[in-house]
């Protein structure tokens, strides 16, 4: 048998020549903002290296009482062992905030209007899911500082008026954060949350094909003829590739440069370390938070701050509703407008954070 | 850097494949879209172009055992630990002088398990406890005064380890023992 009558037999069977066809059609523009595409892509490769990583882990991983010891062991006494764990905290990071460039690139190229509402629903799903994969990946070495994050971070759900300090509970397994808590946080980690975020990322990815990719208003208002683009494939797949690699050797260099540290095991008795700070993508709403205790004091001013959180997160979500019009008007600059505002939160609560823990 | 299309082959000019200065010029002068230099040189480009591709081979293989070294290591591991284990010669097994007449105690040998017997005439026989069939842990039945191992029926001499019946193709290894008022000390033979 030839590869071509090989081919054949597949291709009736599955339909290859369909998706050949697809690829070879299919394009991508090109003008001043192309660069932004690609961090969709960074963000996907970046999972994929979770999982090649989060596997490798896994293979002496023990949740429970003895998480702390095997992660000691996986850190100092399996050969390269700390790499792979330096490399999977690391890539968390870079994932995150690779997601989160991808997101403000979406949103002020205008890439959530029709057709691509789901787009953006299932995207900001998607960055939902990362920070609960961030935040329960975090407790697993039950070191101090994973139990202090985690005994902070609860204490949001647990703000929640009548039914909050139930759903604390029941994420902890039990009053306080213990071996339980990591045992059901590992279960989260390494089954529910990738059950729920593999199907969704295929959505996602489904819907990019579907649609391609959006072009911001400017371009859009071209005449066709002046709007240029380029071959999904080969052009922007090796351009894709290529920030790949890019992206493998930053890793590589943060991971093997800056080994992710371990800290001592945790004691509920210790007191917490002092300079203790979340993650940096946690940083803003913790400070936030923190901001809005100074002026509210007590319980008060934590149920502001999560009806404030909440209220911005659904206007957030729902800004392809709002801002809909092709044409550039009162709306498309309210948007705008709201974009730049939630950058500067972002930032400066992130850098106020940083600076007052010193 | 475009090659030519349909009357412009370098053939087609002098017909000797390789074409003049002149020519290039004249060519370009007519097609403005079109640069022949990389045309000219031709020969040369060939053996860069394979060079080029020979070392980006070379380079991704390179990269891609840098990435894949770490990870085979760090999958070893536990093999290379082992590894450690079984470089063992000696084992010294405290109090296991106090063994009764006719029992037997099981005891690691670096990494594989061991038997220790203290027969009903005195003698002292230390073996590897791992069937030379297919690896299951072998026992000894006093009563039958035998090993036996119950995975396919093997039955060993519990003196001398030489396999006796059923499927085991080698004897088992005899260890060394020297006994003494601490305990009892096994070593390779």
């Amino acid at each position: 048998m030839s590869t071509k009558a090989i081919y054949d037999w597949v291709d009736e069977r599955l339909g290859l020549s369909e998706l050949a066809a697809f690829v070879r059609h299919k394009t991508v523009p090109v003008h001043s903002q192309s660069f932004w595409y690609y961090w969709g892509g960074i963000s996907l490769f970046l999972f994929l290296v979770q999982c090649f990583t989060g596997v490798l882990l896994l293979v002496y991983y023990r949740p429970g009482a003895e998480a702390y010891e095997s992660v000691r062991q996986i850190t100092f006494v399996m050969h390269f062992g700390w790499l792979i764990r330096s490399a999977h905290a690391w890539s968390a990071s870079l994932m995150i905030f690779s997601i989160l460039v991808h997101m403000f690139s979406v949103y002020f190229m205008k890439a959530y209007r029709k057709p691509r509402e789901f787009g953006w629903l299932s995207g900001m799903a998607l960055l939902g899911i990362a920070s609960v994969f961030g935040f329960s990946g975090y407790l697993l070495p039950m070191d101090e500082l994973s139990y202090f994050a985690t005994k902070v971070g609860l204490q949001i759900p647990a703000a929640i008026p009548w039914i909050g300090p139930a759903i604390a509970n029941m994420l902890r397994g039990g009053p306080d954060v213990s071996e339980f808590t990591v045992q059901r946080f590992f279960a989260l980690h390494v089954v529910v949350l990738p059950a729920v975020f593999l199907p969704l990322l295929g959505f996602h990815l489904w819907l990019v094909q579907r649609h391609g990719n959006a072009s911001p208003p400017s371009v859009e208002a071209l005449p066709p003829a002046q709007r240029k683009s380029m071959p999904f494939f080969p052009n922007f797949v090796r351009k894709d590739l290529a920030m790949w690699l890019i992206a493998l050797n930053i890793l590589a260099l943060l991971a093997s440069v800056f080994p992710w540290s371990l800290g001592k095991q945790f004691d509920s008795l210790a007191p917490a370390p002092m300079g203790i700070h979340p993650e940096w993508y946690f940083m803003s709403p913790f400070e936030m938070l923190k901001l809005l205790g100074v002026v509210l004091r007590g319980e008060a001013g934590e149920i502001a701050g999560i009806l404030l959180f909440t209220l911005g997160i659904v206007l957030w979500l729902l800004i392809p509703f709002y801002d809909k019009d092709k044409e550039s008007g009162q709306r498309a600059r309210a948007a705008h407008y709201f974009g730049l505002l939630a950058v500067f939160a972002l930032l400066s609560t992130t850098i106020i954070g940083y600076w007052t823990i010193r | 850097m475009a090659h030519l299309g349909g009357g412009a082959r370098p053939e087609n000019h002098g017909g000797r494949g390789i074409i003049r200065r002149e020519e290039i010029a004249m060519i370009e002068q007519t097609n403005p879209e079109v640069h022949l230099e990389a045309i000219a040189g031709e020969p040369g480009d060939k053996n860069t172009r394979r060079a080029f591709l020979a070392a980006a081979g070379v380079a991704g293989l390179a990269y891609t055992a840098a990435l894949a070294y770490p990870i085979y290591r760090y999958l070893a591991s536990p093999e290379e630990m082992a590894m450690e284990a079984t470089a063992v010669t000696e084992v010294t097994l405290k109090d296991a002088q106090k063994l009764p007449l006719g029992s037997v105690l099981m005891f690691k040998f670096g990494t594989s398990p061991a038997l220790l017997i203290h027969h009903e005439d005195g003698r002292w026989i230390s073996m590897t406890a791992v069937c030379t069939h297919l690896g299951c842990t072998v026992q000894y039945e006093p009563q039958a005064d035998r090993i036996h191992c119950a995975c396919h029926g093997g039955v060993y001499n519990p003196y001398t380890g030489a396999n006796v019946s059923g499927p085991p193709p080698k004897p088992l290894k005899l260890f060394k023992v020297a006994v003494n008022e601490a305990g009892v000390d096994v070593s390779r033979a």
